[in-house]
């Protein structure tokens, strides 16, 4: 069954389009990615999912649900992990998730056994007494992402997870997250870092300036769009030049930096190595960054 | 599609309320300080300060001392300060600093149910309020005994109106600062010209005229019935009048907040 489909999906905010028409289906126990620019219609897409954010046109089932009529069945069976911090600030760590329970008509003695597995899971226990404001970003964060839980979710909305947090927090965070994955959690996330859609969407899609760009697994779009391997290459000769054309290989130039995609450990590759690397040369392996950047440009947004 | 349905509120609104109640009662000790000092303050200042320069207030067909009157109209202005200031000041930083409406919308709340709760909140902030006020008021005199207990359900009655049009000014307010206008414009005038420090007996009839149309001359002249047993207008229309207040503003506010809230 489709946890989430969306058809020739529209938002508008008077005359600006942010969401053009975009159709995606997100499958039971898939964890589906949203990327794109600031502006692309990430977060406009999301908020139309949960119906936070009324449909101008087309149609989004949540469960086989219509959001336009059944949303509070919908949200029921929602988590949402918002990107700015939600959290009640006088409140403290324990207080949120029960009051959280609350609103899901969770009855107390339910409320307060999920309330401890999530502080286990997230490992806030020794915060539970805590004030939220007196958290650190990353400890806000999980508790956020343990609010969202408290429910039991068949749906987990991420908007942005790990924005704002250091690396040691983004680890855990990340750790988490594939837990839940391990699980069967269904998942819908959006976010910045390409690493972390790579690593924990099974499939994703990639918007820009509200319409999609490309779509499918991530090692798919990366073979499809980038290539396997990699080579940056600092200060390009024209002899460098000559011979991408000559042979025709995809690259991008950026005038002080050639990035050439190449296959792994392929004839081209060894050629390039010995005769163009003289000096400043990075071999790597093609990620989704490179396939990020060559759909949706390299200028500056905003 | 901002479009207010009504349809939509049902009796899950209570947890936005409790919600509400839990954060109150964290700070309760400084909830608690204000009603109980404020009549003190009031009742000191005019009976020290007044009582040389009035000697009897005419009102309802009695000779009363100036504190005498007073001390009910502050009952119902605290009932006022404390629901406007609640969905003013209060909601807006829920709403704009602390995004907690954007939270509840996640989960299976309405909108209009988010609203409403604010409201019946904030009016019962304020009947909380008087009940404290009582308890300085009642002993000293100043209200009868039981009658005055009426106050309490009346200040939540009334709340619900002042909270009302406060959500409305809350959802049309571009910047927190800004609520300054609605109180030096609305709030202070309707404080001072609602019968509250001088009865309207003896005022010319365009200023009754305008006074009519203040919800808090309608709850001044409430309490004053309920804690001296005295009135000058009739409890049926100022009832009334409190009741449409609230269902006209009560409507408005969820049509300003959803048109803000909507995205």
């Amino acid at each position: 069954m489709q946890v989430i489909e969306a058809r020739q999906l529209v938002k508008r905010f008077g005359k600006f389009t942010a969401v053009n028409g975009v159709s995606f289906q997100v499958e039971r126990g898939e964890f589906f990615g949203l990327l794109g620019p600031n502006g692309a219609g990430k977060t406009s897409a999301i908020r139309m999912v949960y119906g936070f954010s009324p449909i101008t046109s087309g149609d989004m089932a949540v469960f086989g649900l219509d959001i336009r009529t059944d949303w509070r069945r919908i949200r029921s069976r929602i988590g949402v992990c918002q990107q700015d911090n939600t959290l009640d600030p006088d409140l403290t760590v324990e207080q949120n998730l029960l009051l959280f329970a609350r609103y899901f008509e969770i009855n107390r003695d339910l409320a307060r056994e999920r309330a401890e597995q999530q502080l286990e899971f997230f490992a806030l226990t020794n915060k539970r007494n805590a004030r939220v404001m007196e958290l650190s970003g990353g400890l806000a964060r999980r508790l956020q992402l343990a609010r969202a839980l408290i429910s039991e979710p068949d749906l987990l909305i991420l908007d942005e997870p790990t924005t704002g947090l250091d690396p040691q927090s983004r680890y855990q965070v990340w750790d988490r997250l594939f837990e839940l994955k391990k699980r069967g959690l269904t998942m819908l996330l959006t976010t910045h870092y390409m690493s972390e859609a790579e690593s924990l969407c099974d499939r994703l899609l990639i918007m820009d300036h509200g319409d999609i760009v490309t779509e499918g697994r991530p090692r798919r779009l990366i073979t499809e769009h980038t290539a396997e391997s990699v080579i940056e290459i600092e200060g390009p000769s024209e002899e460098l030049r000559s011979y991408i054309r000559e042979h025709t290989i995809r690259h991008d130039d950026l005038g002080q930096r050639m990035i050439i995609y190449t296959e792994a450990n392929g004839k081209m590759e060894a050629e390039i190595r010995s005769r163009f690397c003289m000096e400043a040369c990075l071999f790597r392996p093609g990620n989704l960054e490179d396939v990020f950047l060559r759909l949706t440009g390299r200028g500056l947004r905003e | 599609m901002s479009r207010v349905d009504l349809l939509r509120i049902s009796f899950r609104f209570r947890h936005v309320w409790f919600r509400n109640l839990i954060t109150y009662r964290r700070i309760w000790r400084v909830n608690f300080l204000v009603p109980l000092l404020e009549p003190a303050f009031y009742i000191a200042a005019f009976g020290l300060g007044f009582s040389g320069l009035i000697e009897e207030v005419n009102y309802g067909g009695r000779d009363l001392a100036y504190t005498e009157f007073m001390a009910p109209a502050l009952v119902a202005t605290a009932c006022m300060w404390n629901a406007f200031f609640e969905t003013t000041y209060a909601s807006f930083v829920r709403m704009y600093y602390q995004k907690t409406y954007d939270g509840l919308l996640a989960t299976p709340l309405s909108l209009e149910e988010i609203i409403l709760a604010e409201i019946v909140w904030a009016a019962t902030k304020a009947a909380a309020a008087v009940t404290l006020m009582l308890v300085v008021l009642v002993p000293l005199g100043f209200a009868d005994f039981p009658g005055a207990f009426f106050c309490i359900p009346l200040a939540f009655f009334g709340g619900l109106a002042f909270a009302a049009i406060g959500m409305c000014f809350t959802g049309i307010i571009p910047t927190i600062d800004m609520f300054n206008l609605p109180i030096f414009l609305f709030i202070t005038p309707m404080f001072l010209f609602s019968g509250t420090f001088f009865p309207l007996s003896g005022i010319p009839d365009w200023a009754r005229i305008i006074t009519f149309f203040f919800p808090l001359y309608h709850l001044v002249e409430l309490t004053r019935f309920f804690c001296i047993g005295t009135m000058e207008s009739n409890l049926f229309v100022n009832l009334s009048y409190l009741l449409v207040f609230f269902i006209v503003f009560g409507y408005l506010a969820l049509l300003a907040m959803k048109r803000r809230l909507t995205q």
